[in-house]
């Protein structure tokens, strides 16, 4: 059957995927994340809506709203032929990664018909809105005001961090209903069409420069209280489940391809050698160390990986990827600005290369990692209490 | 090359597990520390389980279960810090002997090794040496019928037990290995006292006159070859003994009270408590790996890739145990100095380990060399 399956895609894979499609990402806006605000080129629009059509943006949603209705075994089938022909995927983004799989588990039939297959489609791009001006680590105390007016929520308050908030078409964002009572009640988690009267968004600029990040206001923006997934006032444990996917997604992603063959060439060039071998042997100590921190990373996210594929509960290890593959990211980028010296202080040209400008920006962004998704002291909290049970202060 | 136990690897670390909590108490090893001994009874017993042939082929005594399986061994000794002469006879001697044994020596040496019943030890460290295992003055002379030896080797782990030595010389220009019997004439041996009271020695070859047949085949690449999966397995033993030294540490947080409270609320203790976590976890992950390597066929574990794997097992593995036996004592407190508590056990052995096979600026420079920077 899984054979047959197998086959069967193969061909139509080769028959559909338009040739650009078959090459690795020149860079990585020539992904497609689907929404309205954003041109595509036709081969890239071609290529979703060919996927897309058979439910292979979503194989392993329900047919029923247009995913691929795929088990997983034909998901990985799909997968591991996709990759042997080196495809592109076809679609990404939050309403992927994030809405979506939140609204087949807690959706009402409702709010899965109306949103799954734009989300499948890519007609419909989604962003988060989370974090507010004055709750960051501590999300809980978000304060955007929803109060019901007739059949409608009417929102006043500000979110940041909105992630390509200028990009996306809807947001998923929690409200506070009840302000009254514990903190993490009175939270409600709604579906809001940015297209509302009322919503402004202001990308905001970072120390490193443009960023996806903005600022969304809300002013007597009125959602119907039929957009609220799960029920009012019960938003929280909603909010953490996606929470701790974000988290696990962060993990893996600062790492690019060839980091250290570039590092180790910027190394030889601005140091110097001595018999063949950097010349500064601080430094080459230093990369050395980095290198088999990251080599005991990878090894440790390929133990949770190998686990999770026999059908193990995720082990301890899972808890530390946030932590530690942030960290890592910070010590690489810094240690690459010891290598460049002089050349580590560039903002534009004339003066730097490209490489020496982009690992410049590349730093200042990294401080960030530590940050964003949860900071590495919440983070540290998280593996004390959870995982090797130390107790709360009384 | 998965990172996922088998049901018979689980069989394996349940037996080690049940052996060392019921055979070999803290109380058992701060005795024989005092003592400077090891227990040949549990030895025999790590025989007859079969932990002794693990990675020796079943014609000669051994299981073929494999490395994984022998880390598996090797972490819950760690973790129980016990004595027995497992790096020095079997990480050691018997690989020293299964690669570079002729088909005699390995016929006759090596079921007595898995069995329990010979103890071997490689003398390869040399005064001023440091971890270089190329820096070697010992000589051997050829002599009609074989070789004489002449020199003086320190460290020599399991070197005041062992029945039979695996020494290093120079023949002329070359590196070579030898058997020698540990009580021949011209051998002298002096115990040496170290931090974690395991048996160590000085080896002097005052002549010792040794036949043609007892130089191994293989040079210095078989000394690298056996010390870089020995130093492999000594990462299972330090990863075994720094978590044993972390989950005592975690125990007194939760129990230590202080300011009328758990000292393990503490958020300044917590995040430490929880740095350690991550770096044993990583760690684990090296030495995992490392293994895996070691039971995969010779085209994947080549020697280049096994000088590898081991740099990067004990770079960690070396930098994390002295970070979990420094925060063990800064953690514990006043009672954490006392000779009566037994975390001071852990943070001596962690020294020591540190420094066998190269610590962790030896084996970071080593990993960059062989990474071509």
């Amino acid at each position: 059957m899984l054979d047959a399956f197998r086959e069967e895609v193969r061909h139509w894979l080769q028959k559909n995927a338009p040739p650009r499609m078959r090459t690795p990402l020149a860079h990585p806006d020539e992904v497609c994340w689907g929404g309205k605000k954003l041109q595509y080129p036709e081969d890239v629009v071609r290529w979703r809506d060919v996927m897309a059509e058979r439910g292979f943006t979503a194989p392993t949603w329900p047919k029923a709203y247009g995913g691929g209705g795929l088990s997983k075994d034909e998901a990985r089938a799909l997968a591991e032929e996709m990759a042997a022909l080196s495809l592109r995927p076809p679609l990404v983004g939050f309403g992927l990664s994030m809405i979506g799989p939140l609204l087949l588990q807690e959706g009402s039939e409702e709010l899965k018909r109306r949103h799954l297959p734009s989300i499948i489609k890519g007609e419909i791009r989604w962003c988060q809105g989370y974090s507010e001006p004055g709750a960051g680590s501590d999300l809980a105390s978000l304060a955007t005001r929803a109060k019901r007016d007739g059949s409608d929520f009417v929102l006043n308050g500000q979110k940041i961090w909105t992630s390509y908030g200028d990009k996306a078409d809807w947001m998923f964002i929690l409200v506070r209903t009840n302000p009254t009572g514990k903190k993490q009640d009175g939270i409600t988690f709604l579906l809001m069409d940015m297209a509302t009267p009322g919503v402004a968004v202001k990308p905001i600029r970072l120390i490193s420069g443009a960023s996806p990040f903005c600022e969304t206001f809300l002013q007597d923006v009125r959602v119907p209280i039929a957009n609220v997934v799960g029920e009012v006032d019960h938003g929280w444990a909603i909010a953490r489940a996606l929470l701790g996917h974000e988290r696990t997604m962060i993990a893996d992603v600062f790492k690019e391809k060839g980091d250290f063959e570039r590092m180790v060439a910027a190394a030889k060039a601005s140091l110097g050698l001595v018999e063949r071998r950097v010349a500064d042997p601080v430094v080459r100590d230093r990369m050395a160390q980095l290198e088999i921190d990251q080599s005991c990373f990878d090894d440790t996210l390929a133990r949770a990986r190998d686990g999770a594929q026999a059908g193990h509960k995720p082990g301890h290890e899972s808890s530390i990827f946030k932590y530690y593959g942030t960290e890592l990211n910070q010590r690489r980028r810094d240690l690459m600005m010891t290598i460049l010296g002089p050349q580590a202080t560039g903002w534009e040209g004339p003066g730097y290369d490209d490489g020496e400008l982009k690992a410049t920006r590349d730093w200042l962004r990294s401080r960030g990692n530590t940050i964003e998704g949860g900071t590495s002291e919440v983070q540290l909290n998280i593996i004390a209490k959870r995982v090797l049970g130390l107790p709360n202060v009384t | 090359m998965n990172l996922v136990l088998s049901d018979e690897q689980e069989m394996v670390r349940t037996a080690a597990r049940d052996f060392v909590a019921s055979r070999s108490s803290l109380k058992r090893i701060r005795a024989l520390r005092d003592a400077g001994e090891f227990s040949r009874d549990l030895w025999r017993e790590m025989a007859d389980l079969g932990w002794l042939g693990l990675t020796a082929p079943e014609e000669l005594g051994g299981s073929g279960l494999g490395y994984v399986a022998q880390m598996l061994v090797l972490e819950e000794l760690g973790r129980g810090l016990c004595p027995e002469p497992f790096l020095s006879t079997i990480l050691l001697g018997q690989a020293a002997i299964l690669f570079g044994g002729s088909a005699a020596q390995r016929n006759e040496l090596l079921p007595q090794v898995a069995s329990g019943e010979k103890l071997v030890a490689l003398a390869c460290d040399e005064e001023g040496g440091r971890f270089e295992l190329d820096h070697v003055t010992t000589k051997a002379t050829p002599t009609g019928a074989g070789f004489t030896l002449r020199g003086t080797k320190g460290h020599v782990l399991g070197g005041a037990s062992a029945d039979l030595l695996v020494v290093t010389a120079m023949a002329g220009e070359t590196l070579d290995l030898f058997l020698v019997p540990a009580n021949g004439v011209g051998v002298e041996r002096e115990r040496e006292r170290r931090l974690d009271g395991r048996d160590a020695a000085e080896v002097r070859l005052y002549g010792v006159e040794v036949p043609a047949a007892a130089r191994l085949e293989g040079g210095l690449p078989l000394l690298r070859r056996v010390v870089d999966r020995a130093t492999i397995g000594l990462g299972a033993e330090m990863l075994g003994a720094m978590s044993a030294a972390f989950q005592m540490t975690l125990d007194y947080l939760k129990t230590r009270v202080q300011f009328g409270v758990p000292i393990g609320s503490f958020q300044a203790l917590q995040h430490r408590a929880a740095r350690l976590f991550v770096e044993i976890e990583l760690a684990r992950s090296a030495v995992w790996r490392a293994h895996a390597l070691l039971d995969e066929p010779a085209d994947l574990c080549t020697d280049d890739a096994v000088a590898r794997a081991a740099s990067v097992a004990k770079a960690k593995c070396s930098e994390t145990i002295m970070l979990v036996a420094h925060e063990a004592i800064q953690m514990h407190g006043g009672i954490g100095m006392t000779d009566e508590h037994d975390i001071g056990l852990f943070v001596k052995r962690a020294r020591v380990a540190e420094m066998t096979f190269g610590d962790a600026l030896f084996h970071r420079d080593r990993f960059a060399a062989l990474n071509g920077f």
